[in-house]
């Protein structure tokens, strides 16, 4: 496997080689998902929505919607007016959703489509939306499209009617529907009002009924939506992701927010919890304290088997910093902290996390960068660990290294969307199976009479 | 309402006037009826096909092995063609394996384009991109799949391709794909076989182990289907040079004139090369199918009577009998699972009409089929080609023509072996195809770019026992109660060609039909007689 990858390495500066990042679009797709009955739509040829709908089907196993201009070379030439009036009539008369979420695509940002403007010009059926954002595929990553469609449901949507509706909003950065409802149910044990924006729980993990519904329970309401310039406070889950939304809605409606890391580990979820004490005045129940203590038991009793031992961790910003966070919190090195997604807060805010371990001499972090660099990093100074998305699974194959997948996407397993990452019942299944994969590991490579059947 | 009706019942005039056309049933006369094919999706209509780029890098130039295909653009669609159409490779030339062979399709290659690029070019980035590729892999080729940018800040990507030829002396060929060409997958197909007919066949020499020497065109050798042809055809006496384009080499497609025949497995993603290689090298083709064992057995029988050799002839039969004898009970016990099902089927632009005759093995009757790309002459039959008029999106696509090359111009078949053929076995389709719509059952329907309504309601309107199509619509499917199994990706499994492929076919669709959670899903509670819960302990009486 990656036999062709050499040890040494050259300064690349134009070839992109296993990318850990894919385009902007994906992520404006996936955030749509997150509204309630919203056809997500991307303005461009069909070819992009037809990999979106692929590699989101793909990670979660349940069916994806979301329709495309179908540009051919005429539309590419003359401007995709025409397309998008045509295509969001069809989903209105076909698909009746109560919201179509348009996004471009380098096709369409290169031909210079005003989306506004043909949003303006469209005749939208009463009491229906069409709202958009500006995905361009060549800056940033899907995580940057994420934000970017948060941001245009924003900006159409939210109002400020100066009455206070006494919720809390929450937005989180891209997260598991596993993830969601863990939160939700943090939310709901402490009594706290909320809404949380987007939520694709009960969208893309909807359960096997036997009928097949184009839009499933879940989702945030446009009503929701409408209503966050009402909330008293935005709580933002992931500091490199949630800033630009929290920005699109302090600017249009004041909603001050408070931005917190991505609640993977203990000492995010213990941030995340107090926050929402400090805001709401309610207490953190004795159920959440136990789990915390759960955990902790579980982190001590299995340390012998990960406590100093290295690993690498690849993947989107607020993902990975989380899961550095609590791999650092486990005792280990992150050696290498890789995301494919440019900006150069990211090492900052791994450089910060290393710091406070001690452990900066030991660990890196990259951003922009891809898996070519990190397979080769591996061979000259290998690990003990690799985290990440399912494409890690070659460098691990190649170096023989334990693995762990997390983060988006994992394209070769099932059932992980049903489990979350987030808090502290999310630590213990990262616990579990990193120690998994390491003792799996040494059962595997190690001789018969070294073999233990008590561990 | 007949099933037809009710589909188009819930579209507007115009979506209506668009997909009539595409809906019909198989006539009960026999007559040929005519099918909308390879025309534009509209916008809004939740169509399953891709786009240009996905026919030509995904499709035919991706699998290529020994290459290092660099997709010219942003980063997304490199990145969703990294490893995802499961085209098997093993480090090898002509079945011989190769040590030192870097298997380049485990990458994923990409200029990943940014503002910059756009704004002001990307050529000199492709370049760089091409330098970079060639310091680390040495390759022997390098192939530039565009994406829609490309063409629309008019990157020379051709240019690139020559100046790189020509200072590193390593082959580059540049493929124009851009996604908004043409109407499907389809366009990028015709523009890979274009440009590997201009740049790459006819530009290698092998010697020719035996006569009975083949090129497999069209198979992607997904799952592993291309492994098992091989060996089969090589137990035969019949070796196989190269196949278009699943575990290929760059060196075994540069020999591939020097083969006597050309087997074609999918005739729509291929059929430009067949014939360009008929045109320039002389070579005849014949339409095979080693999906199913019927269509085996016939496409063996075939091969062997193009070349009319005698040992050759017995041979096949003696490998026909063994591979039956072996799985006869196999097949049998799959048959007495399955016969009686009805199947639906939607892939690309083959399988719709190979795993009919495959399910018909096993006495599962096709009641629906459709195809996502494919043109007129896949439904209905080569001869209508000439009456096919080309829309716009179909004139943007360039058709090459070649000349004989009269150096290595020559037919395996005299005119008379030729004529002889002909008297002898009417039943082989040399150099043509019949289509998908004569192996159909009177009644059945057919539905071309079949979208997520229409797969949906046809669920309802039709309900087959198990549905074949890709990944965006199974769990549509699924969800809605109705067995359904990827036939892109063959949900991870395969291979399901030739007598073994038929088994692990059968044996796969067996396990999902009868996996026991199908009994669980209705929530027991809920049909349980209201008196039982009302007294049970703990309850509230």
């Amino acid at each position: 496997m990656l036999d062709a990858t050499p040890k040494t390495q050259i300064k690349r500066e134009a070839l992109r080689i296993n990318s850990c990042k894919t385009c902007q679009p994906v992520g404006a797709l996936y955030a749509a998902l997150g509204v309630h009955r919203c056809m997500p739509y991307s303005n461009g040829s069909q070819g992009c929505v037809a990999y979106h709908r692929t590699v989101l089907t793909r990670h979660y196993k349940d069916p994806m919607m979301a329709v495309s201009s179908s540009f051919t070379e005429g539309a590419s030439v003359f401007g995709g007016k025409s397309n998008l009036t045509t295509g969001v009539k069809n989903v209105f008369d076909i698909y009746q959703p109560d919201i179509i979420a348009v996004h471009t695509t380098c096709l369409s940002e290169v031909i210079g489509d005003d989306l506004k403007a043909f949003i303006q010009d469209l005749d939208i059926p009463e009491g229906k939306y069409v709202v958009h954002c500006n995905t361009p595929s060549f800056k940033g990553s899907h995580i940057n499209g994420y934000a970017s469609m948060m941001g245009g449901f924003i900006n159409y949507l939210s109002q400020k009617t100066g009455q206070s509706n006494g919720k809390l909003a929450v937005f989180p950065a891209w997260s598991e529907p596993s993830d969601l409802r863990l939160l939700k149910s943090y939310l709901e044990q402490m009594g706290i009002a909320y809404t949380l924006f987007p939520d694709q729980s009960g969208v893309v993990d909807a359960p096997m009924t036997d009928h097949f519904e184009y839009f499933p329970k879940g989702g945030t309401t446009i009503e929701e939506i409408r209503g966050l310039g009402d909330c008293t406070q935005v709580l933002g889950l992931g500091e490199w992701t949630i800033p630009e939304p929290c920005a699109a809605l302090e600017k249009k409606c004041a909603t001050p927010s408070t931005i917190l890391p991505y609640p993977i580990g203990i000492q995010n979820t213990d941030r995340l919890l107090m926050t929402l004490t400090d805001l709401t005045g309610k207490p953190v129940p004795y159920a959440i304290e136990e789990e915390r203590g759960q955990l902790i038991d579980l982190i001590l009793d299995q340390h012998i088997w990960t406590s100093q031992k290295s690993c690498a961790i690849f993947g989107d910003p607020d993902f990975i910093l989380g899961v550095t966070s609590l791999v650092l919190e486990m005792g280990m090195f992150p050696k290498y902290v890789l995301t494919g997604t440019p900006g150069h807060a990211f090492p900052k805010m791994c450089q910060a996390l290393f710091e406070a371990y001690g452990v900066e001499d030991q660990c890196q972090a990259f951003e922009f960068d891809d898996l070519f660099d990190l397979h080769q990093f591996i061979k000259n100074d290998p690990v003990d660990l690799l985290i990440g998305t399912n494409y890690g699974k070659q460098i691990a194959l190649a170096e023989g290294i334990p693995f762990v997948r997390a983060g988006w996407p994992v394209l070769d397993r099932y059932g992980h969307y049903l489990w979350p990452n987030i808090g502290y019942r999310g630590a213990m299944r990262f616990v579990e199976r990193i120690s998994g994969a390491i003792m799996d590991h040494v059962d595997a490579v190690c001789p018969d009479e070294d073999f233990d059947v008590v561990m | 309402m007949d099933i037809r009706t009710a589909l188009l019942d819930k579209y507007g005039a115009r979506v209506y006037k668009n997909r009539k056309d595409h809906i019909l049933t198989v006539p009960s006369d026999g007559s040929m009826p005519v099918v909308g094919a390879n025309s534009r999706s509209l916008p809004g209509i939740m169509t399953e096909r891709g786009c240009c780029y996905a026919g030509c890098k995904g499709v035919v130039v991706g699998p290529i092995k020994d290459v290092v295909t660099i997709t010219h653009g942003p980063i997304g669609c490199g990145y969703y063609t990294w490893g995802t159409r499961r085209n098997k490779a093993r480090p090898s030339i002509e079945g011989q394996r190769q040590e030192n062979m870097p298997m380049l399709n485990q990458y994923m290659f990409s200029t990943d384009m940014q503002e910059p690029n756009i704004v002001f070019g990307g050529e000199k980035k492709l370049r760089k991109a091409c330098e970079e590729a060639i310091e680390i892999f040495h390759p022997k080729a390098i192939f530039i799949c565009a994406t829609c940018p490309v063409g629309l800040i008019g990157d020379d990507i051709h240019a690139v391709a020559a100046s790189i030829e020509e200072d590193y002396n390593v082959t580059c060929v540049a493929f124009s794909c851009e996604g908004y060409k043409g109407v499907s997958q389809s366009a990028g197909h015709h523009i890979a076989n274009n440009q590997i007919m201009r740049h790459i066949i006819g530009s290698g020499s092998r010697p020719l182990p035996t006569p009975f020497t083949v090129n497999i065109l069209g198979e992607y050798n997904i799952g592993g289907d291309g492994f098992y042809e091989e060996a089969l055809l090589a137990r035969c006496g019949i070796h196989v040079r190269s196949a278009f384009t699943g575990n290929a080499s760059i060196e075994e497609i540069a020999s591939a004139h020097q083969a006597n025949l050309n087997l074609v497995m999918c005739h729509r993603s291929i059929n430009y090369i067949a014939d360009m290689l008929k045109t320039r090298y002389g070579t005849d083709w014949l339409k095979v199918n080693f999906i199913g064992i019927e269509a085996t057995k016939k496409s063996l029988r075939d091969i062997a009577n193009y070349f009319g050799d005698q040992e050759l002839l017995d041979q096949v039969e003696a490998v026909i009998a063994e591979e039956e004898a072996r799985y006869a009970e196999d097949f049998a016990y799959y048959r007495s699972k399955l016969s009686g099902k009805t199947a639906g089927l939607y892939v690309g632009g083959s399988r719709s009409h190979h795993y009919q005759l495959l399910l018909k093995d096993f006495g599962v009757s096709t009641v629906l089929a459709g195809y996502e790309f494919a043109h007129r002459d896949d439904y209905e039959g080569r001869e209508v080609i000439p009456s096919i008029k080309l829309d716009a999106d179909g004139k943007n696509i360039e058709t090459i023509t070649v000349q004989p090359d009269p150096a290595q111009f020559r037919t395996y078949l005299t005119p008379e072996g030729a004529q002889r053929l002909k008297e002898t076995h009417p039943e082989i389709e040399l150099n043509d195809y019949k289509g998908m719509i004569v192996d159909m059952e009177a009644g059945a329907l057919v539905d071309d770019d079949m979208n997520q309504y229409e797969t949906e309601e046809l669920m309802r309107l039709v309900k087959p026992d198990i549905f074949f199509t890709g990944i965006k619509d199974k769990y549509v499917v699924q969800k809605g109660g109705t067995l359904c199994r990827q036939l892109h990706s063959y949900d991870y499994s395969g291979p399901y060609s030739c007598f073994q492929g038929a088994a692990n076919f059968a044996r796969d669709l067996v396990a999902s039909l009868y996996t026991p959670v199908w009994g669980m899903i209705r929530v027991p509670w809920k049909s349980r007689p209201a008196i039982l819960a009302h007294t049970a302990v703990g309850g509230e009486d």
